[in-house]
């Protein structure tokens, strides 16, 4: 089942043509959204007005080489290794849920643009990777979903309640599931099973996708911008007018620290 | 009005949350990130600010008190066992400070009082303790704090 290429089949039944251009509605939706979401909530105005702030305060100007190369930092630290979460835990089910989306998402495209027909050989490979990457997306966001969600894990609420910021996460595992049981039900030739499975994968991915006007998604693009002028802030001397970190050695352990947030 | 959250600075982690002796810094349903739910009810304590691992809540002050053009901010570092304060007033000047919060590791030697004899009615009468609150309850015991009076199910 894991190196059988899915869409190969469904080619049989859904032309390859309605397939790419289904992805390629995705990619618009996914963009359209983002920028109808930053011009609702004047997102870039209010990113290079704080900047400006920031240069007026600087003390050390930062060249562009520099800026440069912070900005490899940034690429390299928060964002490939999602270096900003302080919480282990957290980190390692963001880094799951991001590159398990990553390589599904990379894999689903190559495999409906190159091997989406009946006759097509696909390396086994790309459908490897594509469960794979459904399997990641499905560890770290149930784990998420479950234990690590905040609104759970230090305000106590219950696992099932379901507030607006869970459409992302929800819609997500949704897509990761679905697609998971569909390529199963796929290769058991389950029929009538992999339609309705296909459909909700169908259902869950739009919706994933079409939704990012009111969800979380576009984080994806936002963050890395933020934690680059965070660490221009840090660089120019400006530092959003925090103290500079103090000149001592750390010899006291954790202090608030050391307990988790759980104190409900 | 007191604490206010950057969004873009703010990871979620919910240190504030648990931190907050009033009960008002929660997670918004929206975007999950932490949100001063009642400002009115907030009295500046700085908890959360100086809980905030990523330095993502700042204080507006009263302007009363603290006139608009002003900028407090503060860096905890418990490990260093220090805190520091960058204080810009409005016609320019600068102050810092540098103060230790422990002088000993966190956790290590931390008196147990709960160990220690309740005073007796003779303790009670003398020079040191006679002008002790009867809010003390040494006879009947402390408040209990009842739940329902808790907002958004907060639970302890």
């Amino acid at each position: 089942m894991i190196t059988i290429n899915p869409f190969s089949e469904l080619s049989e039944f859904i032309p390859s043509i309605a397939m790419q251009v289904y992805v390629i509605a995705m990619v618009i939706l996914v963009a359209g959204g983002t920028m109808l979401d930053m011009a609702h909530k004047q997102s870039a105005k209010f990113f290079f007005r704080n900047s400006e702030k920031a240069k007026k305060l600087a003390t050390n100007p930062v060249s562009a080489g520099e800026k440069a190369s912070i900005a490899l930092k940034t690429v390299a630290e928060d964002v490939l290794t999602s270096g900003e979460f302080c919480n282990t835990k957290r980190r390692i089910a963001h880094l799951l849920t991001m590159y398990g989306f990553v390589i599904f998402v990379t894999t689903t495209a190559i495999m409906i643009f190159c091997y989406a027909s009946i006759t097509a050989i696909t390396p086994s490979i790309l459908p490897l990777l594509w469960h794979i990457g459904a399997l990641m997306l499905c560890v770290g966001g149930y784990w998420f979903w479950f234990f690590i969600r905040v609104d759970v894990a230090v305000e106590g609420n219950p696992w099932y309640r379901v507030v607006r910021a869970d459409l992302f996460i929800l819609s997500l595992l949704a897509t990761a599931t679905f697609s998971l049981i569909w390529s199963y039900c796929q290769a058991s030739n389950v029929s009538g099973w992999n339609t309705l499975f296909f459909g909700l994968f169908v259902l869950s991915s739009t919706v994933l996708f079409g939704g990012v006007l009111w969800s979380k998604f576009a984080h994806m693009f936002f963050k890395p911008a933020a934690a680059f002028q965070k660490r221009i802030t840090k660089a120019d001397g400006s530092r959003e007018n925090l103290p500079a970190p103090a000149d001592r050695p750390e010899q006291f352990g954790l202090g608030i620290k050391r307990e988790a947030p759980k104190h409900y | 009005m007191p604490t206010f959250v950057y969004m873009t600075r703010c990871d979620g982690c919910g240190h504030c949350v648990d931190i907050c002796p009033s009960d008002i810094m929660h997670i918004d349903k929206t975007i999950r990130r932490a949100v001063n739910i009642e400002p009115n009810m907030c009295w500046e304590c700085y908890s959360c600010v100086k809980a905030c691992p990523q330095n993502a809540i700042d204080v507006r002050g009263y302007a009363d008190f603290a006139p608009l053009g002003h900028s407090v901010r503060v860096l905890r570092e418990e490990e260093k066992g220090t805190i520091s304060w960058k204080i810009k007033f409005r016609d320019g000047r600068e102050k810092n400070f540098l103060s230790p919060i422990t002088t000993q590791p966190w956790g290590k030697n931390i008196p147990k009082l709960g160990e220690l004899e309740i005073p007796d009615k003779e303790a009670l009468n003398s020079q040191l303790l006679c002008f002790e609150p009867d809010a003390l309850n040494v006879d009947t015991g402390l408040p209990v704090l009842d739940k329902a009076q808790l907002k958004e199910g907060v639970y302890y």
